[in-house]
């Protein structure tokens, strides 16, 4: 077995045994992290099979950003779990069930001669896998490029306009606009008056 | 060296990993969302070891296109999380059941 076989075996049982941590957890802050732990051997496997690129991706986007985030939103919300966990024994065997069968059907599927394929032999140390990826990003796939960036827009709006609250009118606050546009008339009235009689 | 088909049963065994999580946690949305995220993974995965094996870039392009359309999905979902539980103050599946007729 050499080195390189070596890590793989040892990130995919990782990545296996934190997969089924991440479903089978009772609290869903162990969930989020136990999901943490999956992406990271995932983004050292994808490094292995010489997507660099990706792979610092995921770890940057993934659990720098999406997984904070699920994390924040679990945090934040006051959650009961107890009855979230309902039904978790009554599913078992059929989760179990369905989970084996599917499995086993891919890998009879897998381990047929087609996907027997050649393996490649590793790029030189010049080369960039970062460059390569932009190189076709920019070229041949600017339009789908342009469209993601358009849902990531789509998406902050949404996120935006789907949680924001309206502030109640009692609270005192400034309008600075108003105080740089006041006069003096506005502050100060001058009015005539009588002089009072000596006492 | 490690043939493609173990990269693709680590996929497999991913994604049959999180359906069998979907059936288990049918009351928590926030598993639920979290199982969505792992299945993206494991075809992320498959999507890159074919990258590799057969040299064509395009496969690690769709990744970059899947990362980016589960992230804002992912936010999406929570906020949509959020909003139902500030309604309902609770996010069991089973109770959101206000459009019934």
């Amino acid at each position: 077995m050499t080195f390189e076989q070596f890590i793989f075996y040892i990130f995919a049982t990782v990545t296996i045994v934190s997969a089924i941590g991440v479903v089978t957890m009772r609290n869903p802050v162990y969930a989020a992290l136990f999901l943490i732990l999956a992406f990271f051997t995932s983004a050292a496997t994808w490094i292995l099979l010489e997507a660099e690129f990706l792979g610092v991706v995921l770890v940057l986007v993934y659990v720098g950003a999406v997984m904070v985030l699920f994390l924040f939103v679990i945090m934040m919300l006051d959650i009961n779990i107890d009855p979230l966990r309902e039904g978790f024994i009554r599913y078992l065997p059929v989760g179990i069930l369905v989970a084996v069968i599917v499995a086993a059907e891919i890998i009879i599927v897998l381990s047929s001669d087609t996907f027997n394929m050649a393996i490649p032999d590793p790029m030189p140390l010049s080369y960039s896998n970062t460059k390569a990826l932009g190189e076709i990003l920019y070229t041949e796939y600017v339009y789908p490029f342009e469209l993601a960036a358009v849902i990531l827009v789509v998406a902050i709006i949404a996120a935006i306009s789907l949680t924001m609250r309206k502030r109640n009118d009692k609270t005192k606050r400034q309008n600075i606009s108003e105080q740089v546009r006041v006069k003096s008339k506005d502050r100060l009235r001058i009015i005539n008056m009588k002089s009072e009689e000596k006492q | 060296m490690i043939p493609l088909s173990h990269f693709l049963i680590l996929g497999g065994l991913l994604f049959s990993i999180s359906i069998a999580g979907i059936f288990l946690n049918r009351k928590n949305i926030i598993i639920l969302l979290m199982c969505i995220e792992l299945m993206l993974l494991a075809v992320n995965i498959n999507f890159i070891a074919f990258s590799h094996y057969l040299g064509d870039m395009a496969g690690q392009v769709f990744v970059f296109f899947i990362l980016t359309v589960a992230a804002a999905e992912a936010a999406i979902g929570l906020a949509i999380l959020v909003v139902v539980f500030r309604n309902r103050r609770t996010i069991n599946v089973q109770e959101l059941d206000q459009l019934k007729g």
